[in-house]
């Protein structure tokens, strides 16, 4: 299909732009198959303003048709304006960035918006434009992503003489979601591991994510079992957890719903482990939202920050309302209490909620971010994201579809990925020195998981990633991230590394509304961006170089 | 002095007593605890370093007596700077003479008695008084380019009296404008409540408006002055460029009509010429009270839910106050910057909300507020000269508990919330406002001591000065982010006052939960850095100094003390420089400047007189 189709009028003059940081401009409007392109006619040497089209979440459009009044002006000679009738588009960006366009000519008007309206809602992933984005840096030669199942383990040598590599799942037939190669323990063999899938939804049997080195206990993920309504087994999938705790006495499941709500589930043919098969498994409740309560979540919060009524009263109580908070304290706790049983208490852990595709990969990698040093460095964190969300199986694509502002009925989105984002946030302003990478890097990755010019983000899973070849003909995020230049902007200028486990505190007061995303649009966050700059110059600018002279200067 | 104090003491030593954690509740540690004169000392057992906690006598808020457990007799200690300990004592009997003996000692009848006139009494007397010169008010009004051609100093206050009419609460130097005669001051001054007439606060120099202050007017339903009408002509008419002035009553509307019932009152309109009124709206002392005690309450909780406490932050209207603050703030700055309008700023007595608002103004007018010294001198300009009650709202002596309320806590809130928004505006940091809020109610220091100037010259001279000490270790205080060129330093502040951009200070009000707070600071590393930077310096110069010295020969065109190219002997001047170590580079560098490309002593001469190097 064309995206000439889509397009009933490509260019506009006369268009005033106006959006936040900047006085409204007058200039030429282009629409292409993916992007707005809006260029000032004038001397000016602005680059042109360019917005993915698929950034877009809601459009609102109003036309005023003044053609009545202009008759009545032109019959007594006192008006010949050309242009009488005009309207205005208001798009609302997944980036939460609100911009107006103010366009002459009602029908121009009309045409713009029906384009991106239907511009920004295609689906097929293969006509997004990962597909045609081309920059002259990369090249679609190198490798996509950062590393495989395989490369990790081979770096954990330590692992290797109670863990293997499976590729069980190497054609995507014993779970759709998983990648073809996942890390279990060496004394189940895939047999058992085809057996024990069966018995988990969407045949996420438990895997490897963390092995601490220190306690040589490891914290584990899956989906929940489908012990259904009259308490099925699976002596597979008993065999497989009691191997994980082989010698030690006790482990923990960490199970992401209330005990509630895991009872209910077995009268849909799910459930969760009993005491009486898995012996030594201790199971904890804490329940940790997602899907459509935690969508509304955001969009109440984004309503309640941009709301312009200058009361206090009604700012927390819509802030308290919105529950996003709250929400934040629940995912660091669970991912603290994770993080005690291992390093604390010295227990394995498994983690699982119903699909095991949300809040559990939500909790453990806000664990492992706790505990493991490696994870916590810029590279170390890419390669976090790409296991724990992109590698296993996040539905990014359904997750992701629409933001705060959409009116489109919601279906699957849930905003876990930002929940993750803030929660990291939220640990990186508690130990501000303690992460190799910086707050711009946490809102690059929160704007590219909706609309982006990589593919890392596109697809539910690995097998569709391949299915449709996004790994052949789209280009990397992680690994553009990691380009020197790049690399520079994303560090954080204060890092030091710390071996220790950081541990956040949930009590309220600690919390804090992540104005760098929520309120990034208000002039509040500029002076903080302002603020940033002054600590990278006092870091690398003075502190650095002077400390290499001296070194030098003595050498 | 002293022995009043002892007799309070019934029991000077308790052994065995546990000091419990309020945070976790869990962990306690057991020890000594002490009375003495000034403070509580509890000493822990059996601990590697020895382990102290001082409270100060003067800082304990409340001392509560719980019902006894079987494992003693639980005494909670509340202080004012938010310190929450909870002691328990193994005999109830004990517990109850401590109880007793600290409820005596935190509360003294006199100023005698409080700890600012034991602490460190033996020093320099001479030293002690030019420490208080440190911070000069005449200086301040200097700076601010007064008395000039419009405004001039009024000898009227200056024995705290106005004839006939007693003003003991202002200062003696009052700043009039020029046109303002003496019948008019006394006029103005018997109108309004406490004789508190309409005086200078800010002067802007950039456009000549100015911020005045004064208290209400004893206008009734109907009352006139015609000297005080005249007065606030006169502050009108000391505004070459403007025609009118604003009256802002910080009050909300309806406190300030109910005042009219009391013959107080606001100021009409209509008699006025000139004038336009305008009500800001923030709430007494008594509500202010109030309000911090709840929003204390929901910062105590432990483990509180994310709802719980947003919940309880709204409900205690804490938030909403300070943006009322902040919000008047913002409306004089308007008028007096971007419009050219002077303001009289009053609420009832012109000693809380005024000082409020009037000091607030000028941070975000005048980046010299935003300066260490400069916040001093404020304080010591809006609140200690013009009398904000010090003693009565934080609570000094054991007075009237209604009188006591957080308005200078409020103000260095507003400060800090600013600070927050523009992080490299202030030369001071965090530190500095908690430490400022601490010794506001610790009477260790003779600054707050007393309600005005009158009742505290006498008390001062046997006192410490406070500025003295802070500026004495100001490098704990500094914001490393504070640069005197960036674009947020300059000028005049423009916060925005959306409600998402007040949040709770933790950092004040959960000062002593450890827990809470960010668990690496940004700000202390930097600090570091800053001195880790500092010391580089010296070293790179140290090591520079070394080089010159071993190379002397190694520079062609300097032999002794001659430079080979100009032939000029080096003056004593320059040997002087040369034996500091300046870099070499940097003279060098500066001599192809100079033109004289190499030589040494040229290159010294001109980097010396362009600034690059001492």
């Amino acid at each position: 299909m064309e995206f000439s189709e889509h397009i009933k009028t490509a260019n506009v003059e006369d268009v005033v732009l106006r959006r936040p940081f900047y006085q409204p401009t007058k200039g030429t409007l282009c629409v292409t198959g993916h992007h707005l392109i809006f260029s000032n006619r004038g001397g000016d040497s602005a680059r042109p303003f360019l917005l993915l089209l698929r950034n877009i979440d809601a459009i609102e459009k109003s036309v005023e048709n003044l053609l009545g009044y202009s008759r009545l002006f032109s019959s007594t000679g006192q008006s010949q304006r050309p242009s009488v009738s005009s309207g205005t588009i208001t798009l609302k960006c997944k980036d939460l960035c609100v911009l107006q366009l103010d366009i002459p000519g009602m029908e121009e008007c009309l045409n713009i918006a029906s384009s991106i309206e239907s511009l920004s809602s295609l689906e097929t992933v293969s006509e997004m434009y990962p597909f045609f984005y081309r920059p002259p840096f990369l090249s679609l030669q190198d490798q996509w992503g950062l590393s495989s199942t395989e490369q990790h383990y081979a770096q954990m040598k330590e692992i290797h003489d109670g863990w293997r590599v499976s590729q069980v799942n190497r054609d995507y037939s014993v779970s759709p979601s998983y990648p073809p190669a996942v890390i279990v323990p060496h004394s189940i063999d895939d047999e058992t591991l085809v057996k024990a899938a069966r018995f988990r939804q969407g045949g996420r049997f438990p895997v490897l994510c963390y092995y601490h080195r220190e306690t040589g206990t490891v914290i584990m993920r899956s989906s929940q079992p489908l012990s259904g309504a009259n308490r099925k087994r699976c002596r597979e999938d008993e065999l497989l957890l009691q191997a994980v705790i082989d010698g030690s006495e006790l482990g923990y499941i960490i199970d992401t719903r209330s005990s509630q709500q895991a009872q209910q589930a077995r009268m849909t043919g799910g459930g969760f482990e009993s005491k009486s098969c898995y012996r030594g498994w201790k199971r904890l409740h804490r329940q940790l939202e997602k899907g459509k309560v935690l969508q509304e979540s955001l969009i109440k919060l984004v309503e309640a920050c941009g709301d312009q009524s200058h009361s206090v009263d009604r700012w927390l109580s819509k802030l308290e309302n919105s529950k996003w908070l709250s929400h934040v304290q629940t995912a660091l706790s669970t991912a603290g209490l994770v993080a005690e049983c291992v390093e604390r208490d010295g227990h394995s852990v498994l983690v699982h909620g119903s699909e095991g595709t949300d809040t559990s990969l939500l909790v453990s990698s806000l664990a492992q971010l706790i505990l493991d040093p490696d994870s916590r460095t810029l590279a170390g964190f890419l390669g976090l994201l790409e296991r724990e969300w992109v590698q296993a199986g996040h539905p990014f694509q359904q997750r992701c579809a629409h933001s705060a502002y959409s009116h489109v009925r919601l279906r699957h989105e849930a905003p876990v990925f930002v929940l993750l984002l803030d929660c990291v946030w939220q640990l990186a302003r508690q130990f501000p020195l303690a992460m190799g990478f910086s707050e711009p890097l946490l809102l690059r990755l929160a704007k590219e998981v909706y609309a982006s010019d990589y593919g890392t983000f596109l697809c539910n899973s690995d097998q569709e990633r391949c299915v449709t070849g996004v790994k052949e003909r789209t280009h990397c995020l992680f690994q553009s991230l990691l380009r020197a230049n790049e690399r520079q902007h994303y560090s954080n200028p204060l890092y030091e590394r710390t071996e220790l486990a950081i541990w956040p505190s949930i009590q309220p007061p600690s919390l804090q509304l992540w104005k760098g995303l929520f309120l990034q649009w208000t002039d509040d966050a500029l002076h903080l961006v302002e603020a940033q700059k002054v600590i990278q110059n006092l870091v690398s600018q003075c502190h650095r170089p002077l400390n290499e002279k001296v070194e030098n200067t003595d050498g | 002095m002293e022995t009043i104090v002892m007799e309070h003491i019934r029991l000077p030593k308790v052994e065995n007593v546990r000091l419990i954690d309020t945070v976790t509740s869990r962990r306690a540690s057991v020890g000594t605890l002490y009375l003495t004169a000034t403070h509580t000392i509890f000493v822990e057992n059996e601990t590697e370093i020895l382990t102290e906690t001082w409270v100060l006598h003067s800082l304990v808020f409340s001392v509560e007596k719980q019902a006894s457990t079987t494992t003693g007799c639980p005494l909670l200690v509340r202080c004012k700077n938010f310190q929450v300990l909870q002691f328990v004592i193994p005999q109830e009997r004990d517990c109850h003479d401590v109880h007793v003996s600290l409820l005596h000692l935190s509360r003294p009848e006199h100023y005698e008695e409080l700890y600012c006139f034991s602490y460190n009494a033996n020093s320099d007397r001479e030293d002690r008084r030019k420490a208080w010169d440190f911070i000069n008010l005449k200086a301040e009004y200097s700076r601010m380019g007064l008395p000039n051609h419009l405004w001039k100093l009024t000898p009227a206050n200056h024995h705290y009296k106005i004839i006939g009419m007693v003003s003991d609460t202002y200062p003696a130097d009052l700043y009039v404008p020029k046109s303002a005669t003496p019948p008019v001051i006394m006029g103005s001054s018997k109108f309004r409540s406490r004789g508190r007439f309409p005086t200078l606060s800010y002067y802007y120099k950039e456009n000549h408006a100015a911020i005045c202050r004064s208290s209400q007017p004893l206008s009734g339903f109907s009352a006139r002055c015609l000297e005080d009408e005249q007065m606030l002509e006169a502050i009108v008419r000391s505004n070459p460029r403007s025609d009118f002035m604003y009256v802002v009553d910080t009050r909300p509307k309806l406190n300030a009509m109910a005042n009219r019932a009391a013959g107080k009152g606001y100021e009409n309109e209509d008699n006025y010429s000139n004038i336009k009124f305008h009500f800001v709206g923030i709430e007494n002392i008594h509500v202010m009270r109030n309000s911090l005690q709840k929003m204390l309450e929901v910062s105590e909780a432990h483990f509180p839910s994310m709802s719980y406490f947003l919940e309880g932050l709204e409900s205690s209207g804490w938030l909403k106050h300070i943006k009322a603050v902040v919000d008047a703030g913002v409306f004089i700055t308007k008028a007096i910057a971007e419009e050219g309008i002077s303001v009289l700023v009053h609420c009832s007595d012109g000693w809380d909300r005024t000082a409020q608002v009037c000091s607030v103004a000028s941070v975000l007018l005048d980046p010299y507020y935003r300066t260490l010294k400069g916040l001093m001198v404020l304080i010591e300009r809006d609140w200690v000269s013009f009398g904000h009650k010090f003693s009565h709202r934080n609570n000094h002596l054991n007075g009237d508990p209604k009188e006591v309320s957080p308005v200078i806590d409020q103000f260095l809130e507003c400060v800090w919330q600013l600070s927050e928004q523009f992080p490299c505006a202030f030369e001071y940091n965090e530190r500095f406002l908690i430490t400022i809020h601490h010794h506001v109610y610790s009477c260790q220091y003779g600054n707050f001591i007393g309600n005005n100037q009158k009742e505290r010259t006498e008390l001062q001279e046997k006192t410490h000065s406070l500025w003295t000490y802070l500026w004495k270790n100001r490098t704990d205080y500094i914001n490393p982010l504070y640069r005197p060129d960036h674009s947020q330093t300059q000028g005049v502040l423009r916060p925005l006052t959306a409600p998402y951009c007040f949040k709770f200070w933790g950092a004040l009000y959960n000062r002593f939960d450890r827990g809470i707070h960010p668990r690496q600071s940004v700000m202390e590393y930097l600090m570091a850095i800053r001195e880790e930077t500092q010391q580089l310096e010296e070293q790179l110069d140290r090591m520079a100094d070394d080089i010159e010295a071993s190379s002397m020969f190694a520079y062609p065109w300097r032999i002794g003390n001659i430079c080979t190219i100009c032939k000029e002997n080096m003056s004593e001047q320059a040997k002087h420089v040369f034996s500091y170590g300046i870099h070499i580079e940097t003279a060098v560098e500066a001599s192809s400047m100079a033109g004289q490309e190499g030589c040494w002593y040229k290159g010294q001469q001109y980097a010396r007189t362009e600034g690059l190097i001492m």
